[in-house]
């Protein structure tokens, strides 16, 4: 069944009375419980297109279906997390984690209850009641991740969320996203600049075409899982690879 | 080859960790020197300002008696506390130094939260906040002070009018102080609470105001001075009461002993109040610590 539908998405921009275009006409169907990843370079849309399916940014044509009803201009429908961690300084992690229940209205010493044995149980043990500053860029991006998982919606919008990691600890961290994807059963929209991020983590990759965005490819992945350390190794990850080095690098040389 | 290479690495941790040690131990010391540096540190300064603070008593006693100043202008310490003591027993010092304190301060506390709401309430509305920057800027430059005549005239000689030229004082530097935390506020934050599906007022209470905070607390201390000043004009320009009356009347009947002593009480208030905020400033960003 389709999760997610983007349906003919386009946008364009007015700067100087200039017209450009972002994102031309796009169209994604995503089935629930998938993890797919969009790659491409920078400029291609891909934070225009995670704008618009988050409700923040309305499309100059097209829709967003979420199960099937339009979505368009409506925030809160889905949960986005930003490339930056975002989280509140003047607040502890504990309490960082619980702001989407917050904002529905839940009461904050429930949402504490109910937020404290998941931030005990995905690597934050310990930390509940430091504040951001205290802990290292990993440990503040798990805790922005939890957030965008407590507020309890199917689909989930990563955007770049390892991009700024060393490459240890963002091995580290696609791990721990392997397992809290199939904990939660969620349906996941990546967007990332690393191949082999996109090729580990994801069913299904689209990829990407410089300005104006647009979707140049989409290659299925047919890994099996559950993935570790070893499936980077395998022949079939390093033939797709492949492919998309080759595809990337063509786009690189257009633009 | 193979056994060099087995055998550098095990010496190299050998040095190493005997290196460790070392450091360690030598980081150690170097600690507790500093700890006993800051404290020493710590003890020379306070020694250091006391002996600065009573030479200059001190001297200003010692230079009067001896007539290298003149005492009837500069007045002398043990003079000033003898007029001070009369002036709290048999005069009526210690209710005008509650008039003007409780002036003051009620002018503050009402200038610094209208002034903030002000400041923040910019963050409503783009419209609304540019037409009606460039007013506050032309009102923050106005000399407030020199519309005391006509406050004191509209509000009456009486209490009211020192509270409104403390609020004048005040209300402006609040907004702006509060608008500038606005204006800082992260983008991206407000954008990741629209995400959560947060209405504008989620985003104004989880975001705005706690970001601003540290800004409209660092009016504060400029702001007990200002309604300070702003209290102590309008006494000068009419009052029945007030450490700023008793001023304007000793020096009109020449008793500059007084004047002394109102200046010095005026100083011991404002520093009382600055001690304040700076409570105050404390306990508001008692978890920014780590910010």
């Amino acid at each position: 069944m389709n999760k997610l539908e983007i349906v003919h998405n386009s946008k364009t921009f007015k700067k100087n009375d200039k017209e450009f275009c972002a994102l031309q006409e796009t169209n994604m169907s995503i089935q629930s419980g998938k993890f797919v990843s969009i790659i491409g370079p920078s400029g291609c849309g891909k934070s225009t297109l995670f704008n618009i399916i988050a409700g923040l940014l309305p499309p100059s044509t097209g829709e967003v279906l979420l199960d099937g009803k339009n979505i368009v201009g409506k925030s809160g429908c889905v949960g986005y997390m930003l490339q930056k961690d975002l989280l509140l300084p003047w607040r502890t992690i504990l309490d960082n984690v619980i702001l989407g229940l917050e904002i529905r209205g839940v009461h904050k010493t429930e949402a504490r209850e109910r937020a404290l044995p998941m931030l005990q149980k995905y690597g934050l043990k310990g930390f509940e009641h430091h504040f951001p500053a205290e802990l290292s860029g990993g440990m503040r991006q798990r805790a922005a991740l939890l957030r965008t998982l407590l507020y309890d919606k199917d689909v989930i919008l990563l955007d770049e969320p390892f991009g700024a990691l060393d490459a240890q600890t963002r091995l580290f961290m696609q791990s721990w996203l392997l397992k809290i994807w199939s904990d939660f059963k969620k349906t996941v929209l990546f967007v990332t600049h690393d191949i082999d991020e996109a090729i580990y983590l994801s069913d299904e990759i689209y990829v990407f075409s410089h300005r104006p965005g647009r979707i140049k490819a989409k290659v299925e992945v047919d890994l099996p899982r559950p993935r570790n350390e070893e499936t980077l190794t395998q022949a079939s990850f390093q033939h797709l690879k492949k492919g998309l080095l080759i595809m990337l690098k063509v786009e690189q040389e257009i633009s | 080859m193979d056994a060099n290479a087995e055998k550098i690495p095990v010496e190299r941790t050998g040095i190493d960790q005997s290196l460790e040690v070392k450091k360690n131990t030598r980081v150690k010391a170097a600690v507790i020197e500093d700890d006993r540096k800051g404290i020493s540190m710590r003890r020379k300064v306070v020694i250091g300002q006391m002996i600065v603070g009573v030479t200059i008593i001190f001297l200003w006693e010692f230079l009067t008696r001896i007539g290298w100043l003149d005492s009837y202008y500069w007045s002398n310490p043990s003079t000033i506390v003898q007029t001070g003591w009369t002036a709290a027993i048999q005069g009526t010092l210690l209710q005008d130094m509650a008039y003007t304190s409780g002036a003051t301060i009620i002018g503050f506390i009402l200038g610094t939260l209208v002034g903030s709401v002000i400041g923040l309430s910019f963050w409503w509305s783009s419209l609304y906040s540019r037409i009606t920057e460039p007013y506050m800027i032309a009102f923050n430059a106005v000399p407030k002070l020199a519309l005391a005549p006509v406050l004191v005239i509209m509000f009456g000689i009486g209490f009211n009018s020192k509270v409104i030229m403390a609020f004048l004082m005040t209300v402006i530097v609040a907004a702006l102080a509060a608008y500038s935390g606005v204006k800082s506020v992260d983008k991206d934050l407000e954008k990741m609470l629209f995400s959560l599906g947060a209405k504008r007022h989620h985003v104004f209470m989880k975001v705005v105001v706690p970001s601003s905070v540290p800004w409209m607390v660092s009016s504060l201390k400029i702001n007990i001075a200002l309604a300070l000043a702003g209290t102590i004009v309008g006494e000068f320009i009419s009052s029945r009461q007030g450490v700023g009356r008793m001023i304007l009347y000793a020096g009109q009947v020449m008793d500059l002993n007084l004047v002394w002593v109102g200046v010095i009480v005026l100083s011991f208030l404002s520093i009382f109040m600055y001690l304040g905020t700076v409570w105050i400033e404390k306990w508001l960003l008692k978890n920014r610590k780590y910010q």
